[in-house]
């Protein structure tokens, strides 16, 4: 899994972070950031969710 | 096929915690209708979810309420649409600009650090209002003092003044005149003139929101004051209003199904769940605007360059395609993709924060009374008109 962050669309909503808190992390501008050593998703089912919950469709999950 | 109508919108809810039945034609299988707003002018309405979710998220729809062609429910909001308006009223790119000033501020984290400070003022509350009861008016006892003294510690606005701002506020959203609308409007631009003023003076600024953006934007030139005006005015408006309608709302709809609010004491953990199913039956802001800036093929027409589009929130978080029995409550649906909050750029900046204070507020309120009920018959007691804000004008309880 491939998880691509587009911080110039990210409005800061946090809705990454609170689908799959293991995954997402909101930075300190607030702005979604991925948890270290989770930059693949983890295998965690919810980082899809996570791209769906976005407001602005600044999460891209892919299979790789 | 003889075109129907269009329904007038907005109009009132038969019962507080459904949509108004006069919606019903609109909850066919057609995700965009024609409605007549009360000036006689005609705008789209979006009713299905996944329409929603697209067009809320298309930047060709804008929200920027000073255009002359900007659809207005009522004639109180035309009234004040000259008005500058903070963030949700506002298109990208300057939005972005606003918006990312206030993100810091209102993250899931930060959310979570104001827990307990969310925590203590729940507790003292109620046991205020304990101490003086049974029985009690939880709107004023409780459901609106919790947000407006948790939003004005994140603004840093005094407490004291609350009356004043609590009064404007009611008065800028339901007027009923236009000219308590705009007379509020002008009477919380002087009250935050005034306070910038007080802010500007003081060598040691306060920790909060607004005293950041006094000491550093303001001074800075980022800012002027007509600026932080329209952010003070946008945070400490929607910081209350709506959380403080949630929470009434919420709790008569709990009282309203016994065996619903008997499951969610059972297991606390589903509260989470609970809040967000709440939100979407609710749907307390009930029409959301935006105004077309190009053709718009999409729904099955064409949304012409001009047009008014308007989302209901009830109607689309009752689709049926995604919520199976939307009429029902249900805990252990996943709620989450409702769209209470708004998509696309305006998403509710402080949706983490009014997730935090509803989820403990409404725990705390039925663990501290456990027989809490309605001291009136439900069908007496009143609730707001469709025009506005969706929420309980009283809440008569004992326990």
């Amino acid at each position: 899994m491939h998880i691509d962050i587009d911080k110039d669309v990210c409005i800061g909503a946090g809705q990454c972070a609170l689908s799959a808190p293991k995954v997402f992390t909101q930075d300190d501008d607030g702005f979604s950031a991925l948890l270290p050593g989770r930059e693949d998703g983890g295998g965690d089912p919810m980082a899809r969710e996570a791209a769906r919950a976005c407001p602005v469709g600044a999460i891209t999950v892919t299979d790789a | 096929m003889t075109e129907t109508e269009p329904v007038a919108f907005p109009q009132d809810r038969t019962c507080p915690y459904h949509p108004p039945t006069a919606y019903d034609p609109l909850r066919a299988d057609r995700p965009l209708t024609r409605i007549t707003l009360y000036d006689g002018r005609e705008a789209w309405l979006v009713t299905g979810h996944a329409l929603a979710r697209e067009l809320l998220a298309d930047q060709r729809l804008s929200a920027d309420r000073k255009h002359p062609d900007f659809p207005a429910p009522t004639e109180r909001f035309a009234a004040v649409n000259n008005r500058r308006v903070a963030l949700l009223g506002v298109d990208d790119p300057h939005h972005r600009v606003q918006r990312r000033m206030m993100v810091p501020s209102f993250t899931l984290r930060r959310a979570v650090e104001l827990r307990p400070q969310i925590q203590r003022i729940v507790d003292g509350l109620l046991d205020t209002m304990i101490e003086k009861g049974p029985p009690a008016e939880l709107v004023s006892a409780f459901a609106l003092p919790v947000p407006s003294m948790v939003i004005c510690a994140l603004l840093g606005v005094p407490y004291a003044d609350h009356d004043f701002f609590e009064g404007q506020s009611h008065r800028l959203l339901r007027g009923p005149k236009v000219e308590d609308t705009q007379d509020a409007r002008n009477q919380l631009d002087a009250y935050f003139e005034e306070l910038i003023d007080r802010k500007l003076e003081r060598t040691e600024p306060g920790d909060g929101v607004l005293d950041e953006l006094v000491h550093h934007q303001l001074r800075e030139g980022v800012l002027d004051r007509a600026e932080v005006i329209a952010f003070a005015t946008i945070l400490l408006i929607a910081g209350h209003e709506t959380t403080a309608n949630m929470l009434s709302l919420g709790t008569f709809t709990l009282l309203q199904h016994p065996e619903k609010l008997a499951e969610l004491r059972a297991d606390p953990e589903l509260m989470p769940s609970a809040v967000e199913e709440l939100m979407r039956m609710l749907s307390i802001a009930d029409g959301l605007l935006r105004r077309a800036t190009e053709d718009i093929e999409t729904g099955g027409a064409t949304i012409r360059a001009g047009d008014g589009v308007v989302f209901s929130t009830s109607v689309i978080n009752r689709d049926e395609d995604v919520y199976p029995d939307a009429d029902t409550l249900d805990w252990h649906r996943p709620a989450r993709h409702h769209v209470a909050f708004g998509f696309g750029i305006h998403q509710c900046l402080g949706q983490n924060l009014a997730r935090a204070e509803l989820d403990i507020a409404l725990r705390t309120l039925f663990d501290r009374l456990p027989d809490l009920r309605l001291a009136a018959p439900a069908d007496e007691i009143p609730f707001k008109p469709g025009d506005t804000i969706q929420g309980m004008l009283e809440l008569p309880v004992t326990w």
